[in-house]
């Protein structure tokens, strides 16, 4: 019975531990020290942008501009290190800013109701040509030295950054099963007018989940930026891309109302995996994309193949009660 | 008579997953007559006419269309062989004109013909005409009522000249006039020699339409009579297997206070106007009135959906303005809608989120949910309202109408509201779970809820109101006390006669039904 409910967070579970074992037989000098930690501090920003979007999926909307806004929280951080704002000061600015830019497609898609595929493509386009445009493609170089790793050093402030997203995994985590604002989210996701009926302001729900979004997404950018020694204008490319396919893979609806983050912690940490799994494996790493394309197709796939068997009454131990 | 025979049915059966939803099934459907099925949710009409449709295919017996068997049905074939059906929620493509809608499947000139939009548009018009629809053909189907998207489908189905027609529930939705309207045309189609397969929970009318009854009962049949053998409470005790004592138990309640008062409410978006109404502590006010002439509107006003722009409404006595569903929960009004498959629950949701979903406010505990006392509340409820279910981490997707109508009403009823309004509460529920639900609809009011019912069902606005409110044309247009509310009263006004002194119809010979 409870499996049922978990049945696609298993099934991903499953094939990641499949993948896990095939690697370890072919190329063991992956589970490397190294190897490890390199993987966790690559993913540790998409694992924050995928959580966002989880909720984003959870209502029933989507946003492809999330790349594109990492790519400004990104440029904006380095600006205002350089310009000597407090390390302490710069992690409230990035997050407001992100805020803001989630606060606008949330107030276009929740209270004007344009479709956020369109809101979001528009955002896309106008945020990184916007960078590019005042940036002149330029990086943002020479950045104060207590800016990487937060001054912490290297191998504190590594750990800082994965400890930090899984934190806000599992807070989020409480968040959707523990408060009322989490039910609200799968509710408005199941059926927006349902649950404008039992109370629920579907309008600021989509509002709310958006410019939490941008708030992980600045978060990101600043984990991600501390990073190395130059912040380049072009960060985040193809990132709103790996945040969906992470969220599908770990078994959410793209429709909204089912999904959880511990299915979006598996799609990261499977996707993740692949690309340098293949590497390991010896592979040719061109068909890496090709790779993890086939896998959220699959994982659709898989998806409707149980929704059939569902409807035909074969898994579905309830219906036998109600007749 | 056997060569009269137009579909018979014989010995089928069909499981789900080792549960027997049919079991020797034989049915047969003469030319020209309308063959009345009737069952409790679950007793397998859906199944039986699933598998004439050719949705689902049996796993034994045979089907019969004019003598011959059929070996391949599918949806398609059967529909080539003039078998059409007509669902209880319309079926149509929404974004599509009504001439469009009715043209799907009828013009059979392949993908590539070019399409004659004037004989199309005349097509409709003359079908629906003999349907006696007033419908505009450029309009969009999503635009349309109910009764009128049922009234399209059926014109569909004439257009498709159909032999054997299903109808599962057609007047649930329906008004009565539009009923009488619906009734009109069945004849007329059973008069061509079409068979007409007709279900329905409104056993009132069966004798009205129908020529035989066919009682299933957990997927057996239980007796195919004619019609003019059987009474009500006969078919009640084929369909159920024990006696119901009464069907519509309205307890006698002292009532309280005035707890709800609306004085000259009116909103023009919705075309509701001039609304005087007050409940009380304990009383249930009967909603009656022709599908469209505002009952819901009404309802939606109250519970904030769309606000009054005019007029004033008092809770407990208090003025006060409610411009949003989450403020009228707030204020201790609760709304079950009229279309629960879609509104009324949350059909992925399992039970337990469905019931608490309008009352997480009061499930905190340091800032969590109390996920022990929710489990507790939905046990509760679904132990009170007899919830069918395995468990209450099911979808209520997979629960029956009855049962998932009971999860709507449990919902409301653990934000304790002082008003209650029900749109249509038992619509398209089996004859047992409707005495439950009245019977739970007595208790509240007994406890001092003040419950606004809105009904198409006369007998059961009779039975169960302490006052009639009867609305015509976007106001209330008369209120009947227990007295003098009968039927003959409630359809004048519904259609909009004044009475005269102590409950007489003005137009006397309209007040006859």
């Amino acid at each position: 019975m409870k499996l049922g409910r978990y049945q696609r967070e298993v099934s991903a579970a499953l094939a990641y531990a499949a993948l896990l074992v095939l690697i370890g037989f072919i190329a063991p000098s992956f589970f490397s020290a190294t190897n490890l930690r390199d993987l966790a501090l690559n993913n540790a920003p998409v694992l924050l942008v995928a959580v966002g979007m989880t909720m984003v999926i959870l209502v029933g909307e989507i946003d492809i501009s999330v790349g594109s806004q990492f790519a400004v929280c990104s440029v904006a951080a380095g600006w205002l290190a350089k310009s000597g704002v407090s390390i302490v000061l710069l992690l409230p600015c990035v997050l407001a800013f992100g805020a803001a830019m989630g606060a606008f497609n949330g107030f276009l898609i929740g209270r004007v109701r344009l479709p956020s595929i369109i809101v979001t493509l528009a955002m896309l386009t106008a945020w990184r040509d916007g960078l590019r445009w005042i940036t002149q493609g330029a990086w943002v170089e020479n950045l104060p030295a207590n800016f990487q790793w937060f001054g912490l050093g290297q191998m504190s402030g590594q750990w800082l950054i994965v400890i930090v997203a899984l934190l806000v995994l599992i807070g989020f985590g409480w968040l959707l099963r523990n408060l009322g604002a989490g039910r609200a989210i799968y509710a408005v996701g199941s059926d927006a007018e349902a649950a404008r009926l039992a109370g629920i302001e579907p309008r600021n729900v989509v509002f709310g989940v958006f410019v939490l979004t941008g708030a992980l997404v600045g978060l990101a950018a600043l984990l991600n930026a501390v990073r190395f020694a130059v912040v380049p204008s072009n960060a985040g490319m193809g990132l709103e891309l790996k945040a969906i396919a992470a969220v599908v893979v770990g078994g959410a609806a793209i429709t909204g109302g089912r999904g959880t983050l511990a299915g979006t912690l598996i799609g990261v940490a499977l996707l993740g995996t692949i690309g340098t799994g293949l590497t390991f494996m010896g592979i040719n790493p061109f068909w890496e994309k090709a790779i993890q394309g086939g896998i959220i197709l699959a994982a659709l796939a898989s998806d409707v193949a149980l929704g059939r068997l569902e409807k035909h009454g074969r898994l579905n131990p309830a219906r036998t009660a109600a007749s | 008579m056997t060569d009269n025979v137009l579909l018979s049915v014989n010995d089928i059966t069909k499981s789900y997953a080792g549960v027997d939803a049919l079991k020797n099934v034989s049915f047969e459907l003469r030319r020209g007559e309308v063959h009345a099925l009737i069952g409790e949710n679950g007793a397998g009409k859906s199944t039986l006419i699933k598998i004439i449709t050719g949705a689902v295919e049996p796993d034994g017996g045979e089907i019969k269309l004019n003598g011959q068997t059929l070996r391949h049905n599918s949806p398609r074939a059967a529909k080539q062989l003039g078998i059409a059906a007509i669902y209880q929620q319309p079926a149509l493509f929404p974004e599509l004109t009504v001439a469009e809608n009715i043209a799907i499947g009828l013009e059979q000139r392949g993908l590539w013909a070019r399409i004659d939009w004037r004989e199309r548009r005349c097509h409709a018009a003359e079908l629906l005409a003999q349907v006696g629809a007033k419908i505009a053909v450029d309009a969009e189907a999503g635009t349309l009522t109910m009764p009128q998207q049922q009234l399209v489908e059926i014109a569909r189905a004439l257009g498709a000249k159909a032999r054997v027609l299903i109808m599962d529930e057609p007047t649930a939705s329906l008004s009565e006039e539009d009923a009488q309207n619906l009734f009109k045309v069945i004849r007329q189609l059973r008069g061509q020699g079409v068979g007409i397969v007709y279900i329905s929970h409104r056993l009132e009318e069966l004798p009205l339409i129908a020529d035989r009854v066919t009682v299933l009962r957990d997927g057996c049949v239980i007796d195919t009579r004619p019609i003019s053998e059987v009474n009500r409470q006969q078919l009640i005790q084929l369909m159920v297997g024990r006696e119901l004592s009464a069907v519509f138990p309205k307890r006698e309640v002292a009532l309280g206070e005035v707890v709800l008062e609306l004085r000259n409410v009116g909103c023009a978006a919705l075309g509701v106007h001039d609304v005087n109404l007050s409940l009380r502590a304990g009383e249930i006010v009967g909603l009656a009135g022709l599908v469209g002439a505002g009952r819901t509107e009404l309802a939606s006003i109250i519970f904030g959906l769309t606000p009054a722009d005019e007029g004033e409404m008092l809770l407990h006595g208090r003025p006060i303005q409610i411009t949003n569903p989450a403020q009228a929960i707030a204020s201790g009004i609760a709304y079950v809608p009229e279309d629960r498959r879609r509104h009324g629950v949350i059909l992925p949701m399992a039970i337990c989120p469905n019931i608490t979903l309008a009352a997480l406010d009061r499930l905190k505990s340091f800032g969590s949910l109390d996920f022990r006392r929710e489990k507790e509340i939905a046990a509760d409820y679904t132990r009170r309202f007899g919830i069918k279910t395995p468990s209450i981490f099911t979808p209520v997707a997979n629960l029956s109408g009855g049962n998932q109508q009971k999860v709507a009403l449990s919902r409301w009823l653990v934000t304790k509201p002082s008003v209650l309004i029900l749109d249509e509460p038992t619509q398209g529920i089996d004859v047992g779970a409707k005495a439950e639900i009245h019977a739970l609809m007595s208790e509240l009011a007994a406890q001092g809820t003040a419950i606004l019912m809105i009904s198409s069902e006369l007998p059961e606005i009779l039975g169960m109101s302490d006052r009639a409110a009867v609305i015509h044309d976007g106001t209330i247009f008369g209120m009947l006390d227990r007295a003098e509310a009968t039927q003959a009263n409630i359809l004048a006004l519904a259609l909009g006669h004044k009475l005269i002194e102590a409950g007489a119809p003005a137009a006397s010979q309209t007040g006859q039904s």
